[in-house]
């Protein structure tokens, strides 16, 4: 046997690959992973210790920025948390409204996803079909917030405005044209042999590990285990909505693509449904102009994104401005199973590994 | 949202499993479970098998001046319906507590984290080193006496 000596490759921090400012330093005995040492903190800029210096009105567009690539989900989560720890009731089409918005940023979260996937693993074009569909998203969220990836769309109470009347018609077509859509990336992506090479049996994640290193969302599913908070601990109307948790088997990078492009459908089906189910009505409650937290209150609520469980968790000290926040962000916590899943393969499946476990790195360094 | 006899229910039977050895209150979201930090892993471990809260969502840390909390989110999956919230506290002047690590892997990277910002030291923590800060930046930003500009 040749002796070999282990050395060490740098991927990122500035590699497309990587989704933005993440390192991780690949162990490497030849050409086997021996591990994967992640660094991160180049996308860190102290959103909880700003939290602190703003009221609770003026934090939103800070959540908004911490997952950039579905801007509605962790908006949707604070001003849900604020809600809790005040008391503050919504009106009941806003809270359709909100997850109409909401499974749109997952649609849009997931496309970037599938098209990033295809371009980390050599296929440019999987990339444009998805960025192409994505745009569609964008529109619609122009047209509510007038701001395409950074909307500041949910208020404490409700929403800044209702849906304009051209919000509808581009929803039900993008509805209608979803399955079409799905046939295009599964043709070109999911069944392309060239990907499935690269994913089949790659990075696979036991439903063991994912339990106890705390995995969230389609990367949990994805290995096996149905757990869903929209259907655990249901919030705001989700429990109206008729839909299924797909699942994979394996818990590979295959299934980590195929789990998320079932829940494109899924989210679909919750859209559909709301709009069927959406009352008229205010898309604003009634909130004081001076929102206080009591002293000594806290709450902590989660949400399902994109990317996995995330969380708020809020302390209130009299003021108009909160006393602590601390985000849980699934990004942050699933990252920390790249070593695991990474260690004896090569060194593109870190490429496949990092891409499926979707972290965006806002959220992961706050 | 559980219903208050749901609630009741869950309230006993964490009571008749812990037997008065933790404070133990209620708000409609939480069971907060109040432990000192030494008997803070016999209560986690306690949690884990005897009620099941395979899953450690949460753990961050609140500056409260002359002592730190330290608050830990748990759940089970699949869902059992319980929702706990452990806390304890430690003095600044001696901010350490055991680690997780063990019971909860997760609690990894964000005891670091915890440490990283807030300053809290981890005994027994496999790789206790800052995450998100720089390894040469000095002090932590969370604490409420950090200097800040702007």
């Amino acid at each position: 046997m040749l002796k070999t000596d282990l050395y060490t490759i740098n991927i990122g921090p500035q590699h497309p690959s990587t989704h933005g400012g993440l390192h991780v330093e690949a162990v490497m005995d030849g050409e086997i992973v021996r591990d994967a040492i992640v660094h991160l903190g180049y996308v860190h800029r102290s959103v909880e210790k700003i939290a602190e210096i703003k009221t609770y009105t003026q934090f939103i567009p800070y959540a908004s920025r911490l997952d950039y690539l579905a801007t509605h989900l962790p908006t949707l989560g604070y001003v849900q948390a604020v809600e809790k720890l005040m008391d503050v009731e919504v009106p009941e089409r806003a809270q359709y409204i909100r997850i109409i918005m909401a499974e749109l940023s997952r649609i849009a979260s997931h496309l970037v996803f599938v098209g990033s996937l295809a371009i980390d693993l050599g296929a440019t074009t999987g990339l444009i079909y998805c960025f192409r569909d994505r745009e569609r998203i964008l529109d619609m969220f122009e047209m509510t917030s007038g701001q395409r990836l950074l909307a500041s769309y949910m208020r404490v109470g409700g929403l800044s405005s209702d849906l304009p009347e051209e919000f509808f018609p581009a929803v039900q077509s993008f509805i209608k044209d979803m399955p079409g859509m799905i046939d295009e990336y599964n043709g070109l992506i999911t069944g392309n042999e060239i990907l499935q090479a690269r994913c089949k049996g790659i990075g696979v994640l036991n439903p063991d590990v994912a339990l106890a290193y705390g995995v969230t969302g389609p990367n949990l599913r994805a290995s096996g285990i149905a757990y869903d908070v929209r259907k655990a601990d249901p919030y705001g109307v989700y429990e109206r909505f008729d839909f299924e948790i797909p699942v994979g088997e394996h818990g590979d990078c295959m299934d980590r693509l195929v789990v998320r492009i079932k829940e494109i459908e899924q989210s679909g089906n919750i859209i559909r449904q709301a709009l069927e189910q959406m009352p008229e009505g205010e898309v604003r409650g009634k909130v004081s102009k001076v929102l206080k937290g009591e002293k000594g209150k806290e709450v902590y609520h989660r949400i399902e994104s994109s990317k996995g469980e995330l969380g708020f968790y809020l302390v209130g000290d009299g003021t108009e401005k909160p006393y602590r926040v601390h985000v849980r962000a699934p990004s942050f916590v699933n990252l920390m199973v790249l070593p695991i899943i990474s260690r004896g393969g090569k060194l593109q499946d870190i490429i496949a590994n990092i891409a499926t476990l979707d972290p965006v790195l806002g959220e992961s360094d706050r | 949202m559980a219903n208050n006899t749901d609630r009741d229910k869950a309230l006993n039977n964490v009571r008749a499993i812990l037997e008065d050895k933790y404070e133990i209150a209620n708000d409609p979201f939480f069971i907060y479970i109040t432990a000192n930090p030494d008997s803070l892993l016999s209560l986690m471990q306690t949690l884990k098998e005897q009620l099941g809260m395979n899953y450690l969502s949460n753990l961050t840390a609140v500056d409260h001046g002359e002592e730190f909390e330290i608050i830990y989110h748990l759940y089970a999956i699949p869902d059992n319906g319980l929702k706990l919230a452990v806390k304890t506290r430690v003095l600044r002047g001696k901010a350490e507590l055991p680690t997780l690590v063990p019971i909860y892997p997760t609690a990894d990277w964000q005891e670091r984290e915890v440490y990283d910002l807030m300053g809290i030291r981890f005994s027994g923590h496999p790789n206790l080193v800052r995450v998100l800060l720089p390894d040469d930046f000095e002090g932590h930003p969370l604490r409420k006496d950090f200097k800040r500009e702007g």
